[in-house]
């Protein structure tokens, strides 16, 4: 049984968000590491770089498949967890420990369309 | 649908052992158990073993039996011995690829066995049997009553002499066979594999082969799953029928035109085969290794430093035994030199390679 942790908010492709004022830090729920299994290598967008709510801002790669990274919100990305360049496994040992990006939200309306953790366990099996 | 898979005579073993399961070639088969990466290794360190019984076992005798496969096959099985074993294709008379497939030359005379891909069982036979029209042969195709496991790494040979105590196995040379029995029935065992390790194969009735199979887990070979078959099969530069190998990608288009004797007086497919050798092919396959971690898979483009499209990736990962990210790609023949700079798309981006060899990994075979 994957881990959903309370307090984030989730989008159905399986990313998480946690939100810090107008900063949304990003990664993926532990449902979707247990489902790619062994990841090798993220895919990561620079710094300054747009992202666009629903278009894919990244992969994940494991050993057999690539799995896209869809953005939950808008907005600039202002930082990257550089970390899990050499340490892509850090996703595989906690999901919610390992964000990917932090985004300067162009419109926090978006987070209204995501999913709370209770309806996330819905479609997180 | 699920049901309508068929299911290999070890398969409530898989389920028990909670490995991931998946269809292949219309098969459930097993993908993983501990992990692609954790399998790979053994094989590569120590041993593993696959249950493959899906593979095609296709009998061939008669008096014309030799003749008949030397005008399917494009390796030529005048020079085999009894108990050697041949790696080659059957084509089509354009030179396209219908399988590629061990032959396996028996002790008596006019015998041979053709161990086929599990995915195409079903064609080749019918493919033999229409080819077969004024040869003096019987087809026999009896994938349903073969089990077959591989073991393979450089501990398999303990693991098939001395714990399944196939002891006549030891002395056998890559490529070869030899025929055990047990309990009154026939057991083959070659050494031969798809991983570029030393090890054998060893076919038998589903009894035996599920005794073999607890065996040697009882005894600490790791069991491995289609997965890290894939990720070694790939290193070692070994084709796979669908990926590197198709109706339309010829063995020459694949750089596999030393299995194919165009010295042989005739084979279907020579003529399409001798033109494309003499005028050469529009497209090759090449591997490629990429400058980044970046992952190529199958269907992304391959283009020049300006983005023209030149070619596509056949099979691509990270390679767990070289830590680096290698793919086989068919391209544009004036771009196959070795040391050609290439530009691998991945989604949004393009990532810079050139061209190596396509054996990635320093293949271990018993000589």
């Amino acid at each position: 049984m994957s881990k959903i942790a309370e307090g984030l908010l989730y989008s159905e492709s399986h990313e998480w968000v946690k939100v810090d004022g107008n900063v949304a830090i990003v990664g993926v729920s532990d449902f979707a590491q247990e489902e790619m299994g062994d990841i090798t290598y993220v895919d990561m967008p620079d710094i300054d770089d747009e992202v666009t709510a629903g278009d894919d801002f990244g992969a994940l790669e494991s050993v057999k498949t690539s799995s896209e990274l869809v953005a939950p919100v808008s907005g600039k990305v202002i930082a990257r967890n550089d970390e899990l360049e050499d340490k892509p496994e850090l996703i595989n040992e906690d999901a919610y420990e390992a964000w990917i990006i932090k985004v300067e939200m162009s419109d926090k309306s978006e987070l209204d369309a995501l999913l709370n953790a209770a309806a996330y366990e819905n479609i997180a099996k | 649908m699920e049901n309508l898979l068929k299911q290999t005579c070890l398969h409530d073993l898989h389920v028990e052992l909670g490995a991931k399961m998946s269809p292949f070639a219309g098969y459930d088969m097993p993908i993983q158990y501990s992990g692609i990466i954790d399998e790979h290794n053994a094989v590569r360190h120590a041993a593993g073993v696959f249950d493959v019984s899906h593979m095609g076992e296709i009998f061939i005798s008669g008096p014309d039996a030799e003749r008949f496969v030397n005008h399917i096959f494009t390796n030529d099985v005048r020079t085999l011995e009894p108990g050697g074993i041949l790696y080659g294709m059957m084509l089509y008379s354009d030179g396209g690829t219908v399988d590629d497939l061990l032959v396996y030359k028996e002790k008596e005379p006019q015998h041979y066995l053709l161990v086929v891909n599990a995915a195409n069982t079903d064609t080749d036979y019918a493919w033999m049997l229409e080819q077969a029209d004024g040869f003096d042969v019987k087809v026999d195709n009896r994938s349903a009553d073969w089990g077959q496991i591989a073991v393979q790494g450089p501990e398999a040979e303990k693991a098939v002499c001395a714990t399944l105590g196939f002891q006549e196995a030891a002395p056998l040379a890559f490529y070869t066979f030899c025929d055990c029995e047990r309990d009154g029935k026939r057991i083959i065992v070659s050494r031969t594999g798809y991983t570029g390790e030393d090890g054998f194969e060893i076919y038998a009735d589903p009894a035996h082969i599920r005794n073999y199979w607890n065996i040697l887990l009882a005894a600490g070979v790791k069991p491995c799953g289609l997965g890290c078959r894939d990720t070694l099969r790939f290193e070692a530069g070994l084709p796979l029928y669908g990926d590197e190998l198709t109706a339309d990608i010829s063995p020459v288009m694949a750089g596999l035109g030393m299995f194919c004797k165009l010295d042989k007086p005739e084979f279907i497919g020579k003529d399409a085969l001798a033109a494309q050798k003499a005028e050469g092919v529009a497209r090759k396959l090449v591997g490629i290794e990429l400058a980044d971690n970046a992952v190529p898979r199958a269907g992304y483009p391959v283009e020049l430093e300006d983005g023209l499209q030149v070619g596509v990736v056949t099979t691509g990962y990270h390679s767990i035994s070289l830590d680096k990210s290698l793919c086989f790609a068919l391209v544009d023949s004036e771009y196959t030199a070795l040391g050609t700079p290439l530009w691998i798309r991945i989604r949004k981006r393009t990532f810079p390679g050139s061209v190596v060899k396509k054996r990635f990994y320093q293949t271990k075979y018993k000589k």
